[in-house]
């Protein structure tokens, strides 16, 4: 065998083909945009429509949101959508209920106990725990030099 | 000493590959095999878990290569088979509903060839008269064991391959007319350094280059056609590569089973097929009815396995690849 482990790694770049890209970068602006976009809408149907006062109304519309995508993942669509948007549909608060939604599916046959309920943060736990953890030093910071 | 060269056991006496059988899902049987399959089914196929699918798919593939073959459990000597789950649940538990004394193995996607390998050896060294051989695999499960959930919005790397849900079964036999393996070569692990769970071409092609290149070597024969297992796109272009390089080109009588069970466009499969399933039922179908009808003569049948685990790949260890095997003249 003539390549060590550094020459093998040039062979597996020039025959590995490279991800889309630019595409995916437009895909995820125009899907993401539009979740954003309907996040607003919503919003404004609370605010308008219902005289929510519009921090309760921007709750609301995630609130709204995460169902959507929780309902769509059920379906079986949100995945579909995600192979076109990438981080579109990942990066918004959608794409946060999809990984909980997606792991709590797929465990559904080891049990309610130790299937769904175990695995459900499988995806979403890191950020949540990170969240968490950047959220408490943030507060304690704000504490101290306040 | 059966052994010639350096890794290769030269089969002597017949080792004939009496009758196949293949069954896949959905997605492969729309693929450009679609006529080459036994049976086609979709890939929850009745059960309530991928788990229990991919099993009935392995039983399936066995039960009914033996009954179509009027063969009773009285005589087969022994089932080898191994799928990509862990503790191999899909073979065991065929097995445990079959009632064949078992040898499960584990090659990850290599277990294909491999299984024929340790049958042909048996068959050979007079332990056994009849074999039967099998793998599986299934797209579902193995996400759910290796990946990311299937319902997990995503986009998955162009590098990256699709696991076949399907099971081959093969009939091994020291009687009969059939095509003929005439020997095996177990190839070596080897590792060079790849860590990406998305680019298993990459992780497999140094051991498919090495054991198919110590075949030839150690038989000097000359092959009609030589195939690996689950390389896709990528692995295929880098085994052409390090042949290329060592002028001793393939080329032109080389492909891939990953390759060939899916259209890579049309299908949206990115690098190709894998899993333990691919090489099954790509042999059981195509390949195996091209040595039937003599349009391949000799042919090489290698099935490549990438030896990955989740959990190590955490602790960032690399994915070892391993290849094996079996010279077949139709």
């Amino acid at each position: 065998m003539k390549y060590n482990k550094e020459s093998y790694k040039k062979v597996i770049d020039e025959y590995t083909p490279k991800n889309k890209i630019v595409k995916n970068c437009f895909m995820a602006f125009i899907f993401g945009g539009a979740i954003c976009t309907l996040g607003e809408i919503i919003k404004n149907i609370f605010v308008s429509g219902f005289d929510v006062p519009k921090d309760d109304a921007g709750v609301m519309a995630s609130v709204v949101l995460v169902g959507l995508s929780a309902l769509l993942t059920g379906f079986g669509v949100y995945d579909d959508l995600g192979k076109i948007a990438g981080a579109g549909t990942i990066v918004p608060i959608t794409g946060f209920a999809n990984s909980v939604v997606s792991p709590a599916l797929e465990y559904k046959k080891e049990g309610l106990v130790l299937g769904t309920a175990a695995n459900i943060f499988k995806l979403a736990g890191p950020v949540l725990v990170y969240g968490y953890l950047s959220a408490f030093i943030v507060g304690l910071l704000s504490l101290i030099f306040k | 000493m059966k052994k010639i060269g350096k890794q290769t056991y030269n089969i002597k006496d017949d080792v004939v590959i009496r009758d196949t059988f293949t069954v896949v899902g959905t997605k492969e049987g729309e693929g450009p095999l679609k006529n080459n399959f036994d049976l086609i089914v979709d890939d929850l196929w009745g059960e309530d878990s991928w788990e229990k699918s991919e099993r009935k798919f392995q039983k399936t593939a066995i039960e009914t290569l033996l009954n179509k073959n009027r063969l009773q459990k009285d005589d087969i000597d022994l089932l080898i088979s191994g799928d990509l789950l862990n503790q191999i649940v899909s073979s065991s538990f065929a097995a445990r509903d079959i009632g064949l004394p078992y040898i499960g193995i584990y090659g990850a996607c290599s277990t294909m060839a491999l299984s024929m390998g340790v049958g042909s050896l048996l068959i050979d060294g007079g332990f056994a008269s009849n074999v039967i051989c099998a793998t599986s695999s299934h797209f579902c499960s193995a996400e759910k064991q290796y990946r990311l959930p299937l319902e997990m919005g995503g986009q998955r790397p162009m590098s990256s391959q699709w696991t076949v849900t399907g099971s081959g079964a093969v009939w091994l036999s020291n009687t009969g007319k059939g095509p003929k393996i005439k020997n095996v070569t177990f190839g070596k692990i080897l590792d060079l350094g790849v860590t990406d769970a998305n680019n298993m071409g990459a992780a497999m092609a140094p051991a498919a280059h090495d054991t198919l290149k110590q075949n030839m070597l150690d038989t000097k024969i000359d092959y009609d056609l030589i195939v690996t297992g689950d390389l896709g796109i990528v692995g295929k272009s880098i085994v052409n590569r390090m042949f290329h390089d060592e002028n001793m080109s393939i080329e032109k009588k080389y492909d891939d089973c990953g390759t060939i069970i899916f259209d890579i466009e049309k299908q949206d499969v990115h690098a190709g097929g894998s899993g333990c399933g691919c090489s099954a039922v790509v042999f059981g179908s195509f390949l195996y009815k091209k040595l039937l009808n003599k349009e391949i003569k000799k042919l090489l049948f290698t099935s490549t396995g990438a030896l990955h685990s989740p959990t190590v790949s955490l602790q960032g260890d690399s994915i070892p690849g391993i290849a094996h095997c079996i010279g077949i003249e139709g």
